[in-house]
């Protein structure tokens, strides 16, 4: 079952952190990375830019219509993210506690869907 | 590759892996010597044509691998030298009991069950990390390191190439029919993606469970597994339409059902139900074969289903049976008697929030003729399913109903 997890951040509390903190959280995520790696786990991470330069677009009449910033206007911001494949939903949320970045901000644990079905 | 060549090749991989880990022992090490030499094969056999005795053209580069890991792994190791100056034997090894081996080995009880299957496929089945990793849908990487964990778990665990001991085997067997079925399931869900290898895991597995029942005959579980494959992937041209979206088990043109496979499937559990101990496959490959002979969704003998889950729920109770029972006595009894089951499962924490609950009851609602609710329930069911072929299925009923 796959499942992706994304974190959310706000620049305040990033800021806030000092270097060594900063540093536990980009050491915590090699770990992370380190086990779900070779635990078969993770599939694809990534750490995203920041709100400033995100876009988003709209079509609107067959015309796109790009704005700039996010989609939701929070102070939280979606931060990067992991995609693994786990056994159990139970393991999934026990993989985003370990994302350092849940000791600062929130991780979301969303399951993917698939393109499958059973008999109906 | 063409078939015949891979064919072949998913044939003799287990005998090969089974004859080099029982002359070098070191299960992880030789499977992925097979790997390789099932991959020089698969290259060279298509250009260069089949050698003659395929097998041992396999042992002799699956060694040769062998030696090589080793002698790059450490220079210190001065025994391959003698151990590799002969060429492997083809005696004659007995493979009826190697497949077998290997199967309780890859489903080892100290692997959870996706890496049972990953490995089973790969080591057993024969098929490539590629392959594998593209049925299931994950990178290659994450295939790889997949497998080899699950390689070292079991050398961890001191598993060995040998039949488990006779007190255990019953249980063990068990787990292994499960991984089969497991397999199987992974290929017949599919309905989208890339289907051509989704078939390739059903056919995989349903090889892979006759090989099975050609080693233990007289097991009525192993061929009441064989019988639930055949008998469900009968079904498989008629359940999904060319856009990937669901037919559902009513609506399905029985014409384009595979009559051949239900002949063999009704047999094989007719059989085993009239000479074997009863089981849980044995059951559920009755209940299919029951819906494979009926003519048409309305001669379906729904009291014999009923029958059948009833024993199924006494045998092996879990709530997807009490739902699928529930459906059954729907259709002998009516909705409200259906319905009064369903409310058995309310309590229940494994499927409270489970869609198929939700599908269920909307699905009898409507039949009792509560149009709101039935719509309420397909919607509720619609935002709990991860499937989207289901989805679409459960927003069109919806849809129907407002």
């Amino acid at each position: 079952m796959k499942y992706l997890l994304m974190i959310y951040l706000n620049d305040e509390t990033w800021a806030g952190l000092s270097a060594a903190e900063r540093d536990a959280v980009m050491a915590g995520h090699e770990e992370l990375q380190r086990i779900t790696r070779e635990s078969g786990e993770l599939l694809d991470t990534n750490a995203l830019g920041g709100p400033s330069t995100t876009s988003v677009v709209r079509v609107l009449d067959g015309e796109p219509v790009v704005t700039d910033g996010p989609f939701l206007e929070a102070k939280e911001y979606l931060a990067g993210y992991y995609l693994m494949d786990c056994e159990s939903r139970e393991r999934a949320l026990e993989l985003a506690a370990m994302i350092p970045d849940s000791r600062h901000g929130a991780t979301e644990v969303w399951p993917v869907m698939v393109s499958s079905g059973v008999d109906l | 590759m063409s078939g015949e060549v891979e064919g072949l090749l998913r044939e003799l991989a287990p005998q090969v892996l089974a004859a080099l880990t029982r002359r070098h022992g070191q299960f992880d090490a030789c499977e992925d010597a097979v790997q390789e030499a099932l991959l020089a094969a698969s290259q060279q056999w298509p250009v260069e044509g089949v050698p003659d005795n395929p097998r041992a053209w396999l042992l002799t580069v699956g060694s040769r691998r062998l030696a090589d890991a080793w002698r790059s792994e450490s220079a210190r190791r001065r025994r391959e030298e003698s151990v590799f100056a002969a060429e492997v034997d083809d005696a004659e090894v007995p493979a009826r009991d190697d497949t077998l081996t290997l199967l309780f080995l890859c489903c080892h009880p100290a692997l959870t069950p996706a890496s049972q299957v990953a490995l089973t496929v790969r080591a057993v089945g024969g098929l490539t990390t590629a392959q594998v990793a593209r049925a299931f849908l994950v990178p290659e990487a994450t295939m790889a390191q997949r497998i080899s964990r699950a390689k070292q778990k079991i050398k961890k665990a001191g598993a060995q190439f040998s039949m488990p001991p006779e007190g255990e085997r019953d249980e063990r067997l068990r787990a292994v029919l499960h991984v089969l079925y497991l397999i199987f399931n992974e290929g017949y869900t599919a309905t989208a993606g890339d289907q051509l290898l989704q078939g390739e895991l059903t056919g995989e597995a349903i090889r892979l469970t006759r090989a099975v029942r050609a080693l233990l005959p007289e097991d009525g579980e192993v061929a009441g597994l064989l019988a639930l494959m055949l008998l469900t992937e009968s079904r498989r041209a008629a359940r999904s339409r060319p856009d990937g979206s669901l037919v559902p088990l009513a609506e399905q043109d029985r014409s384009s059902w595979d009559t051949v496979a239900i002949a063999e499937g009704v047999k094989l559990v007719s059989d085993a139900l009239s000479t074997s101990r009863l089981g849980p496959f044995q059951l559920q490959a009755a209940i299919a074969a029951v819906h494979a002979e009926a003519q048409s969704s309305e001669q379906t003998d729904w009291a014999e289903i009923a029958g059948l889950y009833a024993l199924l729920a006494q045998m092996a109770p879990n709530p997807m049976v009490t739902l699928n029972h529930a459906v059954a006595v729907a259709m002998v009894r009516g909705p409200q008697a259906g319905l009064a089951m369903l409310a058995e499962l309310d309590g229940d924490e494994r499927v409270s929030e489970h869609h198929r609950v939700a599908a269920v009851r909307a699905h009898l609602l409507e039949m009792a003729g509560d149009a709101a609710g039935a719509r309420e329930s397909y919607l509720a069911a619609a935002r709990l399913t991860l499937s989207m072929p289901e989805q679409r299925y459960l927003l069109a009923k919806a849809d129907r109903l407002s």
